[in-house]
């Protein structure tokens, strides 16, 4: 078996089967069947619930991420690089496990929670709740698409700006932003993608009462639980959908990045 | 746009490495200044200080009565042109051009105009809509100077401009940027590594070496009159001759060359002769002992267009390189023994644990001294 | 090249002779970067240890005497190791393919690559469920072979691959891609055999993006929750992995033992987390370097 054989042969049994099993399943009875399938009391919610909080949470993070990014390149600080090894933290660490924490501390009986509930703020089983967990376990994904990328610049560009008389702000939004952008559009893009699907953190922190805080994936996984796989597959379709067509772009955005 | 530049005891450390050693100079209003020196002598540090883009340990600059020191880049009012052009890649070249207007925030017309005005000043004026990767890399420079002027700076600072440029297009902008000059009489400081750039577009030169001044003068001054061994050895070529002072002279084996007056009997020496300073003569005719006349033997004659180098054999084995115009030759032939006369020759101190200065290779570029500018043709 | 020596990192600071405002401007960002980071991260982290440390040192050891807190975290070790065999294996292969030949379809190709990033980990178990479930394209196969794949650890194996599919892959894609072929040619031309120049010049070269892809797909491996929930069937003591096991004791409000598994997972991806940063630091040095 040639190498190339064995690369298709992974690929196409691990990757291309899953997914044409979903996309078929959903699809079995036709578009007809995918229709009436999210018709089912609360998918349009949990969708509309999914989409909202993963564009806020890739906004935050896409402006977050940005700074990051130029303070960790561009400044010299104490504890600097303790920072950027804990911004990769969300890397290593499980998803559930990050729910945990932030029951931990948000929950109705931990410390800052119950502080918080006095003051008559409820955090954890709000779609506060969902957007912490999501900046949470998409913290390093801005940060590390647009480092690289700052590290590479020369600083001359930067340097005869100032010359000319333009001030850090300025100097920043009209000859590093620009060059920077690709690389924020990218990171925010996959930021996005994987808060569409995001499961772990989000299920003990959302509190997942339908229609209310209710995602998507969470859907998904009570409507598998609840043995109705064709209408779990039709939600998974949409979502897939959504994100499929996003990573793609970014995909391409990336690979052409590279090649230039 | 007369602003002298003056720079005083200015330091600069990296690290524990001090890459500028306490220079001060004079930059004269409305002229060219030029720092030479080669690579890590400290040069371009010592121009983004001036700029602002770097902060000295020590030291003052002062822009005519403004002491600058404390300022930021964008107050100090410099135009500053990189070796590696610099452009914002993804703007126009008229957005270029008119970057440092926009920043200050000129009305649209007044900006308009002063980058057509610009644009016309360096012949690029078709180009404006153009993107800097569409350019070739003179056309690049010349839209970083016309950037960098737009704003009316007081003080105009190169660093090694033309460096990145290939030879012919190198030798046209040198042309060009001198004629732009005369025109516009900006005070300009011109970082280069080019002795030849140094020489023939600056009205003074700062020669630098390892972070410290070694001589400020006029080009004639450097070339001819050369305050230490490092400028005698780095500005032009030289025949490099170690010996011994005696009786004002420095002594080489068979040569005596004269010259070390100022030096102490005793004292080792270096002396420094211009290959067109050594005179070559048919032997046959009075053999005088005088200042400086010696026999040699000719052991290689390469002819270089208009000018002949001889290599020069003498009677203990050292050799001489001269440069002798082609009509001078009278029939010479490889193997003659010829008479030598050393003229304007200088001699210097020898530093025992510096490093010398590298003997005159055969393969020395011909360096073409500014008297001799006018009779050089294209170079 | 310059003779300046290097200075410290980063390696674009430009300490601009600056105005007051500059350095205030400066400070703010840098707060609230710690700021954001601290309440995100490092707040919930605290917060964690501290409610376990409360249990006491005992609750802490009864915990993990526990059988099915021992068999859990065996269970994860069992289908991490698998999973790492398996992406390694086919994912350098899969890179190299990728990166070294041009074949039509490699687009395709390099989409599957990227897929199971776009896929929500529920979408995958339930992708599992369909394939091996009543009803399922495989079904039949290993129905009839007495082989049980859904709600049995192969299914939590299978899923847990999917997923990982893309770390190793993408990690040495581009070292590969930067290395060139030059090596790998000048060893053919001296008369190495495919195998020997895989195993002498190309794995050298590819070690830090290698190793930089399996830490991720270590810490992935380890905390996949949402499709291992779906086609594990949460059978105690066969198939209840460690971060399913933290999701059932919530749901029960064993909540301190859940905490105590929780943190010993944080504390394993800390430990990964240093390989990363150090696998990081190395392929950045490379490419300083050529």
């Amino acid at each position: 078996m040639t190498l190339r054989g064995a690369a298709i042969v992974y690929l196409g049994a691990m990757v291309a089967l899953p997914v044409a099993a979903v996309i078929t399943k959903g699809f079995g009875d036709g578009l007809e069947g995918l229709r009436s399938a999210l018709n089912v009391p609360g998918a349009v919610a949990a969708i509309r619930l999914t989409l909202i909080t993963s564009t806020l949470a890739a906004i935050i993070s896409a402006v977050m991420g940005t700074m990051l990014a130029y303070a960790l390149v561009r400044y010299q600080f104490p504890g600097r690089r303790t920072l950027s090894a804990v911004v990769d933290l969300p890397l290593a660490i499980p998803t559930l496990v990050t729910g945990v924490m932030l029951v931990a501390l948000y929950g109705p009986n931990s410390m800052i929670g119950g502080f918080l509930d006095d003051l008559g703020i409820q955090v954890i089983f709000t779609p506060i709740a969902i957007m912490l967990a999501l900046l949470v376990v998409t913290l390093p994904l801005v940060v590390r698409s647009v480092q690289p990328v700052l590290q590479e610049l020369d600083t001359s560009e930067e340097e005869a700006a100032a010359t000319l008389g333009a001030n850090a702000w300025t100097t920043f939004y009209r000859i590093v932003l620009p060059a920077i952008r690709p690389a924020i559009v990218g990171g925010t893009l996959l930021t996005f993608a994987r808060c569409l699907g995001e499961f772990g953190s989000v299920v003990l922190v959302a509190g997942n009462v339908p229609n209310k805080t209710l995602t998507a994936p969470v859907f998904i996984f009570q409507l598998a639980n609840q043995f109705r796989p064709i209408e779990a597959a039709a939600v998974a379709t949409v979502l897939f959908a959504l994100s499929f067509v996003l990573v793609l772009v970014t995909g391409r955005l990336l690979r052409r990045k590279e090649e230039s | 746009m007369s602003t002298p530049i003056v720079v005083e005891q200015l330091t600069k450390r990296f690290g524990k490495f001090e890459a500028v050693k306490d220079v001060s100079f004079t930059a004269p209003g409305g002229a060219i200044t030029a720092l030479l020196g080669p690579s890590g002598s400290g040069k371009s540090t010592v121009l983004r200080m001036i700029a602002g883009l770097e902060t000295p340990n020590d030291g003052h600059i002062r822009m005519g009565d403004v002491e600058l020191t404390a300022k930021s880049v964008q107050e100090r009012r410099v135009g500053f042109v990189f070796q590696h052009f610099a452009l914002f890649r993804h703007m126009t070249v008229a957005d270029n051009v008119a970057f440092g207007l926009a920043v200050r925030k000129q009305p649209k017309d007044v900006k308009n105009q002063r980058v057509e005005e610009l644009l016309e000043l360096v012949q690029l004026a078709p180009f404006a809509k153009r993107y800097p990767d569409q350019l070739s890399g003179g056309q690049r420079q010349r839209v970083a100077l016309a950037r960098a002027l737009a704003p009316r700076p007081d003080v105009l600072l190169l660093d090694e401009p033309f460096g990145a440029l290939d030879a012919k297009v190198r030798q046209d902008l040198r042309h060009w940027l001198d004629g732009l000059h005369r025109e516009l009489g900006v005070t300009s400081l011109l970082v280069t590594h080019d002795q030849e750039e140094a020489l023939e577009l600056a009205n003074q030169i700062v020669v630098m070496h390892e972070g410290r001044v070694e001589q400020v003068g006029s080009p004639a001054e450097i070339y001819d009159d050369p305050a230490t061994p490092f400028v005698a050895g780095f500005v032009g070529s030289a025949n490099v001759l170690h010996g011994e002072v005696r009786d004002g002279h420095v002594h080489l084996g068979s040569v005596r060359v004269a010259g070390a007056a100022h030096l102490a009997d005793g004292a080792p020496a270096t002396a420094f002769v211009r290959p067109h300073d050594v005179r070559v003569r048919q032997k046959g005719g009075q053999a005088n002992e005088r200042d400086g006349d010696f026999t040699a033997t000719i052991e290689r004659i390469a002819s270089l267009g208009w000018l002949a180098r001889l290599t020069l054999r003498l009677a203990d084995g050292h050799t001489l390189v001269a440069h002798v115009p082609q009509e001078e030759l009278d029939g010479a032939k490889e193997g003659d023994t010829v008479t030598l006369d050393l003229r304007n020759p200088k001699a210097f101190l020898r530093e025992v644990h510096g490093a010398d200065p590298d003997e005159v290779d055969a393969d020395a570029e011909i360096d073409v001294p500014p008297s001799d500018r006018a009779t050089a043709g294209t170079a | 090249m310059s003779a300046y020596p290097q200075t410290a990192e980063p390696a674009h600071t430009t300490d601009l002779p600056g105005t007051g405002r500059r350095r205030l401007v400066r400070a703010g960002i840098v707060t609230l970067c710690f700021l954001y980071v601290g309440v995100l991260l490092l707040l919930p982290l605290i917060g964690i240890v501290w409610t376990a440390l409360e249990a006491g040192l005992d609750k802490i050891v009864e915990t993990f005497q526990r059988p099915d807190v021992q068999h859990a975290f065996f269970l994860t070790a069992v289908i991490t190791a698998i999973t790492l065999v398996v992406t390694t294996f086919f994912g350098v292969i899969t890179a190299w393919v990728l990166v070294r030949q041009r074949f039509p379809g490699k687009s395709l190709l390099n989409a599957l690559v990227d897929l199971p990033f776009a896929l929500s980990p529920v979408t995958v178990g339930l992708a599992c469920a369909i394939l091996f479930g009543l009803g399922g394209w495989l079904y039949e196969f290993f129905d009839a072979r007495g082989i049980k794949i859904l709600f049995a650890v192969p299914s939590m194996v299978l899923v847990t691959i999917f997923i990982c599919i893309p770390f190793t892959i993408r990690e040495v894609v581009p070292v590969l891609q930067e290395i060139g072929k030059d090596e790998e040619d000048a060893a053919r031309t001296l008369g190495a055999s495919i195998l020997q120049t895989w195993r002498k010049v190309t794995m050298p070269n590819i070690r830090w993006g290698l190793l930089y892809g399996v830490a991720l797909t270590t810490a992935r491996s380890i905390g996949e929750i949402g499709a291992v929930l779906i086609v594990s069937g949460l059978i105690k003591g066969k198939t209840e992995t460690a971060t399913l096991f933290i999701f059932t004791a919530i749901e029960e409000r064993q909540t301190t033992e859940a905490y105590i598994v929780a943190i010993t997972l944080a504390a394993v991806s800390i430990v990964l987390l240093v390989t990363i940063e150090a696998a990081r630091r190395r392929i950045e040095g490379r490419k300083v370097r050529t």
